[in-house]
This record gives structure tokens, sequence and C-alpha cells, in this order.
């Protein structure tokens, strides 16, 4: 019987999964997705992976949650909220993901692997000599990662910094140049077309316009 | 107290990747559907590092090859959020709704 706080964090990713997809406020829906999130960062602390968690709350909870709050107070949906979905919809939306947590389970029950406990001390010995090292002939101290494990604690910070800055450098810089893409993509599509704002300005326009043959009207004008 | 095992981790986080996609399936708000998406990434994120803490192999620590993936994950759905929203912004500020149903320009 694994520890109740595995399964408190499990149960609150999934009641905020079920949240986001039942509740017709977009509002609600976003956080439900926070809640989401929050277990998710905390399942992944309870893996030892204390860095990826904590970036789970600052990155998605934090900057992504804020931003779709933003985009959804901006748009004012709250008149779409009273649209029924259709029956078959939902039979599709209920079946198709049964479907794959079947497929999922015989394949769970030929994974069986409980997780090892991490002995800090060996690990520490196994570190690559690249990684500074004490010595007093050559004057080297001790690295920030060998004082930590040896103190008996993960220095889970300074190896995703080793790796990142060593083996994954060059896929580092790509990331820095796709961020600077999509901060230039996103500045392009917010401008404003010149010639002020879109042809269709009412909603019921808009829908009949999009319901009709002729598309390109209701496209703002280049 | 024994932590849980490798399973279980991934059933919970298979479980989440499911109802993320049945939201992608039922909802007809595109941001919401945007959020489903990034709800069955964040699922995808728990398996690579639930099997990167099970693969320590010789070294004693977790495998961090998984988490440096999770890492660029994370960093890429962010960008992909910014965009993703700056498109739907575009698309609303054109047609004055989000509801994917009225969205069918490329339908025909």
């Amino acid at each position: 019987m694994p520890s109740p706080l595995f399964y408190i964090f499990a149960i609150l990713m999934l009641a905020g999964g079920v949240c986001v997809v039942s509740l017709k406020n977009p509002v609600s829906s976003a956080m439900g997705m926070i809640l989401s999130f929050v277990g998710i960062a905390a399942l992944l602390i309870g893996l030892n992976a204390y860095f990826v968690g904590t970036l789970q709350v600052l990155v998605y909870a934090g900057a992504i949650m804020v931003l779709f709050i933003f985009i959804i107070m901006l748009l004012d949906l709250k008149k779409e909220e009273n649209k029924t979905t259709k029956y078959s919809t939902i039979a599709a939306g209920v079946f198709v993901p049964l479907l794959f947590v079947l497929i999922m389970v015989p394949v769970l029950n030929s994974v069986d692997k409980d997780f090892t406990k991490l002995d800090l001390k060996a690990a520490e010995a196994s570190l690559p000599d690249t990684i500074s090292k004490y010595d007093e002939e050559a004057g080297t101290k001790d690295s920030k990662i060998r004082t930590s494990l040896k103190a008996g604690t993960l220095p889970d910070v300074n190896l995703i910094g080793q790796s990142l800055f060593t083996e994954y450098n060059f896929p580092l810089q790509v990331v820095g140049v796709l961020l600077l893409v999509s901060t230039v993509g996103c500045v392009a599509l917010s401008k404003k077309l010149h010639g002020g704002s879109a042809p269709a300005t009412d909603t019921r326009m808009a829908k009949t316009l999009a319901k009709s043959e002729d598309i390109p009207k209701v496209l703002p004008r280049d | 107290m024994p932590t849980a095992s490798l399973t279980e981790y991934l059933f919970f986080s298979g479980l989440l990747f499911a109802i993320g996609l049945s939201g992608v399936i039922i909802r007809r708000n595109i941001i919401v559907i945007f959020m489903c998406l990034e709800l069955m990434l964040a699922a995808a994120s728990l398996t690579l590092v639930a099997f990167t803490r099970a693969n320590t192999g010789d070294t004693n620590l977790p495998d961090y090859d998984g988490q440096m993936l999770v890492f660029f994950i994370i960093t890429v759905a962010a960008a992909e959020v910014a965009v993703g929203l700056a498109i739907i912004v575009a698309l609303y500020r054109a047609r004055k709704t989000t509801s994917t149903d009225d969205l069918t320009a490329l339908k025909n």
C-alpha cells in the first residue's frame, strides 16, 4: 500500500482534469486546470524530480494559465456557454478515451517495476571525473554535486544544470531561438491589420457570413 | 511507507491523458480544447519523469535525459501557448467567435 499522499494528489490531478472537461464556464475550466497542474507537480516532486515539479508550478500553473485566463476574460466568452453538445459527440468523447484506457490496462500488467531507493553515496562514487573532485595535490575542491551527494541530498538542479550546459547545450540554444521566433510571431499575429477593425463586427452577422459561401469577405483584408 | 510503483504512476498519467483526449473531442470552445491539449502534454511529461525515476541504472541517480526532455517540452509548450493564443485572438477578431461549430471555413 503506497503512501496516501500519492493517492491524494493523483485524485486531485484527475479531479482537476474532469473539471476542465465538464464545467461549462471557461474560467472554471481554467481553475480546474490549475488544480490538475498542482497535483501533477506534487506527483513529480514525489518522483524526486524537484526541479521539474517546481517548473510545472512556475511555468504551467503560473505563466501559461495566467495567459489562458487573460485571453478568456479578454474575449468575453460568457454568451457561448449555453450551447448544448450533441449526444453523439459525448458518446465519441467517452468511447475513444475508454478504448485508450482499455489498451493501456494489458500494457500496464506487463510493467512490473518498483522504484529502487536512490543510493546517493554510490552515485557519488560513480560520477564521471569531469565533475570536479577533491584532490589535495591538484588543489581542486569537491563540486556542489559531490558535496550534496555526500551529505545525502539529491542535487537535482545542479545535475540538470550540468547536463543542460554540457550534453544538451546545442538544444538549449535552439530552444532560445524558438522562444525568440515565437515572441516575434506573437507580435506579428497581434498586430492590427491596417484598415482598422475586421469587416464583421456583429456576432450574428459573423455567424451568417461564416455559414455562407463567400468566406473571403469575413477575413480581414490585407 | 513504500512509494507507489511505476505502474501506478503510468496508470494515473494515462487516465489524465484519456481525460484530456475526451475534452478535445467533446468540447466546442477552441480555448478549452487548447487547454485539454496542454493537459495531455502534462500527462505525457509525468510519464516521462516516472520512467526517469525507474531507470536509475548504474549511476544510482534518476536518468536525467528524460528530465531534460520534459524541460524542453515545458519550454516548447510555453512558446506554443503564446503563439496559439495569439492565433485564437486573431481568429476571434476576424470571426467574433471561438466555437469550433462556427469555424468551418476549411470545410468543403
